[in-house]
């Protein structure tokens, strides 16, 4: 089946998300769109499955003009979509997952599940996808919660499927496997949208790539482009894929962590047996695929988890056990994985966003009485060393866009008096400008004599600024290794494979 | 041995009951012995008669039953120990519990055993029709507070319908509209406007009671005779059922209104959980953007669940008006709506949760009463605060842990996630 | 100045049409529901002007009972117009200090429901320690004053331990609480400590005079001094809130908890602090209810103060000062209510309906924004929905 959008444009007050974009996206292909985060594509993939609609253009299928408004009308014409967060109900059986919305009953209105089970079992034989259709999906690894959502748009007869940063969630091997899904989708002739920021991913397995950015399509490339082109194109200027880097001057170790566990409400281990160390003057990535522990432990770094055992010092000071407040003191720069939940108030006004851990202290606090105007000055001096773009401080923080949110995190953090910088996917979802200006500080940092633990699922960010990574697989550190090591070797170690 | 914390909280509520066994059993047989004689009775109408009443010595009785109650608790022990659930035993135990504590405190007094038992079916009844309202509109994803405000829009409109028509059926047939019309306010600021739903409920709690007591004292009062004298539905027995001893009183001799209760909570409890409406409820309750990306109408089917809802709780206002006394009063359902949610809460979200919850709440009510009319000296407030009491331990997480469906009270917009 | 202005228009526009639909939207259930308007329904003409009268003198009555009633000051002076003035600042009071307990709740993100429990409990203690006591006056007011307050801020305290300790709702457990003391109350004034000597109804004795607020405009006039209490702690809410570090802390916990966490500041301590606040507030309110107004305890000491100080809070947009202007007009609406009732065939209760429907339009300002094709009425944060799980 064939897919066209012809001069699809869709604005959100101010912003125009999609400016005229065509696509064509033809039989039988995978069909890669790349742009960096906020460049439009879910906008536009959520136009095509119905979950919003265009100002204006038309979407063909077929060489046919089709009405989308609902994601029941995509599904009626054969498009089915895999989101990047997975739309599973996670205490559904997967079986319930597959029924739900394509119901069939019986006179009385009993739901029988026994027709769709026989398609369910049919179809994953076919790909070879192992599924257990009784399991309930908050109990299934993230992959195969993936496979659930791929199978849940085959089941409907899905021809064409959008596929949003699949690979996000998964291994290299996992990636690669789901490669593979692809290449036999496509052979049995459905098409794919393949949604990636990605470069390489996309060049293992797109027919044609579309670029997009700032809304607009900017180029149609082949896959044998090369990823410096690619990246090119993508950001719209030459962007150095491997940022410069001093050789380290490792001191002595300041951050220890010795037989840490973290377990969770029920008593279950999320993360056990760590011990590592961080030296002043390097950088230690810890790398695997999200959900391997690697947010509690950096959330156990600051004590933000409450179920501890083990040791952590920093510049040999205990700190599990103290308060929030209290470690960060400890000399600790905590960027947390998500800047809009926890790292930031959205209402609050810039200047009280930059205090927001140090309001207690002169020149805020005297007292028990604060003073707004010591916080405003400070924090428009903090603003200015940081290069945040504002209009007035006391705006809320909430009008920012996200590269300028994660400055204003990044320079309250690196503002105390600090040993040990502790960074959490410090650049998830920012644009290669703002990822640049993250990456320089964070190395600014090692180069001062600073220890830093960086938490990373991209494997790119890892290999560019780790000295050392350490990899992470169901809450275990599986092994050290130097930051030269192959690609290779860190994907098996990431998918829990161990030489 | 390593328990899980199901387990662990099991043997923490199993230990409680233990404890406080012990602690009847000390003090109801051996510290505070009596040699008065405590009357059950069995019999209250016209039932086949297996047993008439039931004497026994208070202190032999608190014995007997502590006695029983602690095999039951160790029971249950064993039960967490292999893997099972311990329900058997803790049942046991609990029952044994009460029925101690009933032989002392009413030594030397009559407990008509049948007529507490239907007394609390029948205060249960508001209960359960309220909380079945919050079941249909918190699964869906809509926090229902103003159960209260259905329940009392329901007797108020019954109650007067029924006083001018001077006929029962009218009352009945306009009670779940008047619920379904405090829905429809509650599905549109909710649903529509995004409105906060605590604050919302809460609001259109103050609505109806001024509402009522605005009109009630406008025209129920002057005008009682055409207003407010609203004949009342007889019960009904049901043929055989009706004649079973003990059981037939309690449950197969009520009026038309329980036996509609029954009738919705069997039809909700299949639905929810059998059915394409029930499996997609739970969907819209639970996460709302994977129905909507299967093409479900998150927020027509919210809005239909909420109207249904009042459907039913209005019914259940219905129940204080035209199912026992006729006339309207002043604020009559007294709070009925807040233990409906309590008893939501403590049942866990589910049917059969909520409506055990509902009976127990009703049977303490009853039993306070009971109590202070037989002339046991234990003060009827304390027996009166135990469905609160037990719901805030509930929600405290030191029975079990609740959790509420992951979506309720977040409006869905899409885009907003 | 002209910005100050217009923020205060801006932020007084949203009640003010609010108002208009409440007390036209009442307007016709006092017509409709009037038996001398109900039968000229077949002369069309007559009809519209029994049914204008009818609500415009019940209106009059709401107004000439809450603020200045010319009748009153035939034969005792000018002055004596204002009775109901003193009468709806007296009114106010309790609710000033209950609609603080809310609105600084909704401030760290917690919507307390249950300012009647902690009401209740503060006016317990104030009860106690000013009939069982004898102090010096101004002593035995500041004692019976703390004992409410404690006493409050203990059964407030409790909703926040709990769910800083258990996660358990502060919604559930303050409705639950609220009951409780309804119970308590009942109870506690059976006892022989609280039941007054040969009574067998519900009834304390009255606190001693030394115990009691005194009066600001004389023997004619109930005002007391409760009034300057209440706004003063009006303004000190508006200091913890703005000008201090605990306020500061208070806020971010209620504008986003788990970025307050992770930013080192402790969420339970502010939940305990908040609430405990809360109930002292609420408790204060009870106490100066007893001490100011009232004298004995009875079990309807709480009337429906708790319930409606959220309506007021929400109508205050959950600011210290919007509150007052809250609290006052609900006092007025109260004790003219009284007024139209006595005078008028129009039920006090009306007011209720009025109120719930000024709390409902202000929850919803994009029906407002509809109904009077008005753009940018600001709208309140702590009234956006959460859940029951956030």
């Amino acid at each position: 089946m064939s897919l066209e959008l012809n001069a699809i444009t869709k604005s959100f007050g101010a912003l125009i998300a999609n400016d005229g974009i065509n696509l064509a996206v033809n039989d039988g292909e995978i069909h890669a769109i790349l742009g960096e985060n906020g460049a439009g594509k879910s906008t536009l993939m959520n136009i095509v499955y119905g979950l919003l609609q265009p100002d204006s253009g038309e979407i063909k299928v077929d060489g046919k003009v089709v009405t989308i408004n609902e994601p029941s009308d995509a599904l009626a014409v054969g498009i089915g979509m895999v989101h990047q967060h997975f739309m599973l109900i996670p205490v559904f059986t997967v079986l319930e997952n597959i029924v739900l919305g394509h119901e069939n009953t019986s006179k009385v209105g009993k739901l029988k599940l026994h027709e769709a089970r026989e398609r369910l079992m049919k179809i994953a034989n076919e790909f070879g996808f192992e599924i257990d259709p009784d399991a309930y999906v908050e109990n299934l690894p993230v992959g195969v919660q993936q496979r659930v959502e791929i199978l849940k748009a085959l089941v409907y007869e899905a021809k064409v499927l959008i596929l949003d940063e699949p690979t996000a969630v998964l291994t290299p091997q996992e990636t690669d496997e789901l490669i593979e899904v692809m290449k036999r989708l496509r052979a049995q002739g459905t098409s794919i949208i393949f949604i990636s920021h990605k470069l390489r991913e996309v060049k293992a397995v797109a027919d044609r790539i579309t670029v997009i950015r700032r809304g607009k399509v900017v180029a149609t490339a082949q896959p044998s482009a090369s990823q410096e082109e690619l990246a090119a194109l993508m950001v719209g200027r030459p962007v150095n894929l491997m940022p410069d880097k001093n050789p380290p001057k490792v001191g002595a170790p300041i951050l220890v962590v010795k037989d840490l566990e973290i377990l969770d409400p029920s008593g279950r281990a999320l993360v056990s047996d760590v011990d590592f160390e961080v030296c002043a003057g390097e950088v230690l990535a810890i790398a695997g695929v999200q959900g391997n522990g690697q947010s509690e432990l950096a959330e156990a770094m600051v004590n933000l988890q409450s179920h501890v055992r083990g040791s952590i010092t920093v510049g040999g000071v205990e700190i599990v056990g103290k308060s929030v407040h209290e470690s960060l003191h400890e000399g600790i720069a905590f960027v947390p994985e998500s800047r809009e939940l926890n790292g930031l108030i959205g209402s609050f006004s810039i200047a009280e966003n930059l205090i927001l851990d140090t309001h207690r202290e002169a020149p805020y606090t005297k007292g028990f009485a604060l003073s707004p105007k010591a916080v405003a000055i400070r924090g428009e001096e903090q603003a200015k060393e940081f290069d945040i773009r504002y209009q007035s401080i006391q705006d809320p923080v909430s009008s920012l866009s996200g590269g300028n949110k994660q400055k204003v995190v990044v320079a309250r953090e690196l503002s105390r008096p600090v040993k040990l910088v502790v960074a959490s996917q410090p650049t998830r979802g920012l644009d290669v400008g703002s990822i640049e200006f993250v990456h320089e500080r964070i190395l600014a940092e090692r180069d001062a004599g600073r220890a830093v633990l960086l938490f990373s699922t991209e494997l790119d960010e890892v290999v560019a600024l780790a000295d050392r990574i350490a990899v992470m697989y169901a809450g275990k550190i599986l092994a050290i290794v130097d930051a030269t090591v192959s690609r290779e070797e860190l994907g098996l170690l990431m998918a829990g494979v161990k030489k | 041995m390593v328990f899980s914390n199901t387990q662990k909280r099991q043997l923490r509520l199993i230990a409680v009951v233990l404890l406080l066994l012990v602690v009847e059993l000390w003090e109801f047989g051996f510290a505070k012995a009596s040699s008065n004689k405590t009357t059950f009775g069995f019999l209250l109408g016209k039932e086949w008669v297996i047993i008439h009443e039931w004497v026994i010595q208070s202190t032999t009785g608190s014995k007997i039953f502590s006695g029983i109650g602690i095999l039951a608790a160790v029971l249950g022990i064993f039960l967490v120990r292999s893997n099972k659930s311990p329900l058997p035993g803790t049942a046991i135990a609990g029952f044994s519990l009460l029925m101690s504590f009933l032989c002392w405190a009413a030594n030397g007094k009559f407990i008509p055993m049948t007529g507490l038992l239907q007394g609390s079916l029948m205060l249960a009844v508001p209960l359960i029709f309220g909380s079945m309202s919050g079941l249909l509109c918190e699964r869906s994803g809509v926090i229902n507070i103003a159960i209260e405000g259905q329940l009392l829009a329901g007797a108020f409109a019954s109650g007067v319908i029924a006083s001018l028509t001077h006929k029962t059926t009218w009352g009945l047939l306009v009670a779940p509209l008047a619920g379904a019309l405090i829905s429809l306010l509650l599905a549109t600021f909710a649903i529509k406007f995004s409105v906060d739903q605590v604050i919302l409920g809460f609001v259109l709690n103050v609505l109806v009671i001024g509402l009522t007591d605005f009109l009630y004292k406008k025209l129920l009062i002057p005008y009682s005779s055409t207003w407010n004298t609203g004949p009342s539905f007889a019960r009904l027995e049901i043929p055989i059922l009706g004649k079973l001893p003990i059981v037939g009183p309690i449950f197969f001799n009520q009026t038309i209104i329980v036996y509609l209760m029954y009738a919705i909570v069997a039809l909700i409890s299949f639905s929810l959980f059998k059915t394409k409406w029930g499996l997609r409820t739970r969907a819209i309750g639970e996460h709302p953007e994977a129905a909507d990306s299967v093409g479900i109408d998150v927020n027509k089917l919210r809005f239909r669940n909420v109207i249904l809802a009042g459907l039913v709780s209005g019914l259940g206002g219905a129940y204080f008006t035209v199912g026992s006394v006729g006339s309207f009063s002043k604020e009559m359902t007294a709070g009925a709506g807040f233990i409906a949610l309590a008893a939501l809460i403590f049942g866990k979200w589910t049917p059969m949760g909520a409506v055990t919850a509902g009976l127990l709440f009703g049977f303490a009510d009853n039993l306070s009463g009971t109590l202070s009319i037989i002339g046991v000296s234990i003060p009827s407030e304390f027996m009166l605060m135990v469905p609160y009491i037990a719901t805030i331990i509930a929600v405290s997480g030191l029975v079990g842990r609740v959790r509420a469906p992951a979506a309720d009270g977040v409006p869905y917009s899409r885009g907003s996630h | 100045m002209k910005k100050v202005w217009e923020r205060i228009a801006g932020s007084a526009l949203l009640p003010f049409l609010s108002f208009l639909l409440a007390f036209f939207i009442s307007g016709f259930f006092i017509a409709f529901s009037d038996a001398n308007v109900l039968k000229t329904v077949g002369h069309p003409g007559k009809f519209i002007t029994t049914a204008l009268s009818t609500v415009g003198n019940a209106y009059l009555a709401l107004f000439q009972g809450s603020i200045f009633d010319p009748n009153l000051t035939a034969g005792h002076g000018f002055m004596r117009g204002f009775y109901p003035l003193s009468e709806t600042i007296v009114t106010a009071t309790p609710l000033i200090l209950t609609g603080l307990a809310v609105a600084l709740a909704f401030q760290s993100g917690l919507f307390n429901i249950g300012a009647q429990g902690q009401f209740i409990f503060g006016a317990i203690g104030a009860s106690y320690v000013g009939f069982h006591f004898t102090f010096s006056p101004v002593l035995h007011v500041a004692l019976a004053l703390i004992a409410g307050v404690v006493c409050a801020a203990l059964y407030g305290g409790l909703v926040g331990l709990l769910k800083a300790r258990t996660g358990a709702h502060e919604v559930i457990v303050t409705i639950m609480l609220n009951y409780i003391a309804g119970f308590f109350i009942l109870w506690i004034l059976k006892t022989t400590t609280f039941l007054r000597p040969r009574r067998i109804d519900p009834i304390a004795p009255d606190v001693k005079p030394s115990a009691q607020l005194p009066h600001l405009a004389g023997a004619d006039f109930r005002l007391h001094a409760g009034i300057l209490i209440a706004l003063v702690a009006a303004y000190f809410v508006w200091w913890i809130l703005n000008r201090t570090t605990i306020g500061f802390q208070f806020r971010a916990v209620g504008a986003n908890a788990s970025a307050a966490r992770t930013a080192g500041i402790s969420v339970s301590r502010v939940t305990i602090s908040t609430m405990a606040l809360c109930g002292a507030l609420a408790g204060l309110g009870g106490a100066v209810h007893v001490l100011g107004s009232q004298y004995a305890l009875t079990a309807d000491i709480g009337g429906s103060f708790g319930f409606d100080a959220i309506t007021v809070a929400l109508l205050g947009r959950a600011k210290p000062f919007g509150t007052v202007l809250a609290a006052l007009l609900f006092g007025a609406l109260r004790t003219g209510g009284r007024t139209m009732q006595s005078n008028t065939t129009t039920p006090l209760d009306i007011v209720l309906v009025i109120q719930a429907l000024i709390v409902l339009f202000i929850a919803s300002p994009t029906l407002v924004r509809f109904i009077f094709k008005v753009k940018n009425l600001k709208t309140n944060a702590a009234m956006t929905a959460k859940g029951w799980n956030g």
